[in-house]
């Protein structure tokens, strides 16, 4: 019997589960998938708890939901990756060989790494809102808020979902209109970058939004550390910005396990080829998703378009041909702006964000780099189609590689 | 796309003033370009642009958090260094392209 072993049942795991257990026979292959927790979040929904629209059980799931039947999953924690004896230990002493490897160990948020953040105010006034924790807290925490500096801060790049923080200050905006008390609130998009977004057409877009929209930004700020007393954050030369309410994407880090086995980079994610989405290094060992190094956004439209061209890519492996399929770096983000409206951005390594239509030329419905209650319905409807197609590794509508069609340069 | 004359010597340029050719930096042409910036090299400095120099030729991505932890330098240091934009400035006069961030 040949092994597949998939490190990690998230959105990437999944997809791969049920893709690779109706490709191969079942009384030749074992396909098994190794995941510390037993819950599955739908992670875009967690932007929408702060304010209310979605609450905690709107965005969970049990993991088992989704695996197909005749694939073997372990919940247990992975100790470390042994690569050159092709075997993955777990933390209970079990060993597990294999004959490929699949790492979709994802990212995690790793507030410890900055001085300050996980301090006396964690959770009182400095939240994030990338865990269920996080999101749950700051939405208690918003409902008896009655205003002051709102610092949206990124303590690192990269980090998951890009456009995550700029959504969070739009619909924080919207919130406090409704609320009533935008006027005694002062919202700041403090960020590492040069502005609002790291490519040219999407940032000028974004930037007039954050405009109209009364939200500073504040650019090229590194973080340091917090100051839980002054409430300040400090920047590595020397800046620093008071807040009342701080809002922070912690630095992020592929899994611990990646570490332990000494297979990451600085930040823990696994060097990849970023075309064939193959290990660099070993050949029985293919990385999906966040838990990679490849030059693309973290984010779970990049993971379904990756798991594409990695299935191709394994299938072709194990049948002994060259891999052809090659990754372009194709990701997709609704982007939502507040009262009821969003934008949507297609892009890939070589393409930035282009105006247009999406995903049929001249049609739609979607408004590429443009603001419309479209857009926001297309946010709305993806958990839908998130939990009922995409995990399943069913066909979507959208080609991996991106199109240049409905797009106008 | 532009030739520009430092210390004598003509490099091709971009228009941001980066260097398209690595391997046409030289310490002296790199002195020269830190004095558009207004900094002073010292022998830190140089270790500096030697470590990014050589991660950028083993084609690794460079980033101020693996600069900091390159035992070089550390991020605060790299600051010290290379006021405002660390990465970017040390980037110019290291002769080596602009760091791109990805989204």
């Amino acid at each position: 019997m040949k092994k597949i072993l998939i490190l990690g049942g998230g959105t990437g795991g999944t997809i791969m589960a049920n893709r690779l257990r109706k490709a191969l026979e079942r009384d030749e292959w074992e396909i098994t998938v190794v995941d510390q927790f037993k819950t599955h979040y739908y992670q875009p929904g967690f932007l929408f708890i702060p304010f209310g629209i979605y609450n905690k059980y709107d965005v969970i799931k049990p993991k088992a939901d989704f695996f197909p039947a005749g694939v073997k999953v372990l919940y247990e924690k992975t100790d470390k990756i042994e690569p050159d004896q092709n075997r993955v230990l777990l933390d209970g002493g079990q060993v597990l060989p294999y004959d490929y490897l699949i790492i979709a160990t994802g990212t995690q948020t790793q507030p410890g790494e900055t001085p300050g953040l996980k301090g006396p105010l964690w959770y009182k006034e400095i939240f994030d809102f990338y865990t269920i924790e996080g999101a749950v807290a700051l939405s208690r925490f918003l409902k008896t808020w009655e205003g002051g500096h709102l610092v949206m801060n990124i303590a690192e790049m990269p980090y998951k979902c890009p456009v995550a923080p700029l959504e969070f200050v739009f619909l924080a905006d919207a919130f406090f209109h409704e609320t009533g008390i935008r006027n005694k609130v002062k919202i700041s998009y403090v960020t590492p970058l040069p502005g609002a977004f790291t490519k040219p057409q999407a940032t000028k877009m974004l930037s007039g939004l954050l405009e109209e929209k009364n939200i500073k930004v504040v650019p090229e700020f590194y973080l340091e550390s917090v100051d839980n007393e002054k409430k300040v954050i400090k920047s590595y030369d020397g800046q620093e910005i008071p807040f009342d309410l701080l809002t922070i994407v912690p630095v992020n880090m592929g899994n611990k396990a990646i570490e332990r086995s000494g297979m990451g980079d600085d930040l823990n994610f696994v060097p990849t080829d970023k075309h064939t989405l193959r290990s660099e290094k070993y050949e029985n060992i293919f990385v999906l998703g966040d838990a990679s190094n490849i030059p693309t956004s973290k984010a779970g439209s990049v993971v379904h378009f990756a798991s594409e061209v990695l299935f191709d890519n394994l299938m072709a492996t194990i049948e002994d041909r060259p891999m052809l399929a090659k990754f372009d770096g194709h990701a997709n983000c609704y982007i939502e702006t507040g009262f009821g409206k969003g934008s949507i951005i297609d892009f890939n390594y070589d393409t930035e964000p282009l105006p247009g239509t999406f995903p049929l030329p001249g049609i739609g419905p979607f408004g590429l780099l443009q603001n419309t209650k479209l857009n926001h319905y297309g946010k709305v409807l993806f958990r839908w189609i998130y939990w009922h197609i995409l995990l399943k590794g069913k066909e979507m509508p959208i080609e991996s590689e991106m199109s240049m069609a409905g797009k106008k340069l | 796309m532009a030739t520009k004359s430092y210390a004598g010597v003509n490099v091709e340029v971009n228009d941001e003033g980066y260097l398209t050719d690595p391997s046409q930096w030289t310490p002296v042409i790199a002195k020269e370009l830190a004095k558009e910036e207004n900094i002073e090299l010292t022998d830190k400095h140089f270790e500096v642009l030697n470590f990014i120099r050589e991660e950028h030729a083993k084609g690794n991505v460079l980033t101020i958090r693996k600069v900091g932890k390159s035992g070089v330098v550390d991020i605060k240091g790299f600051y010290d260094l290379f006021p405002g934009g660390p990465l970017k400035k040390a980037s110019k006069i290291g002769g080596i392209p602009k760091p791109s961030s990805c989204v």
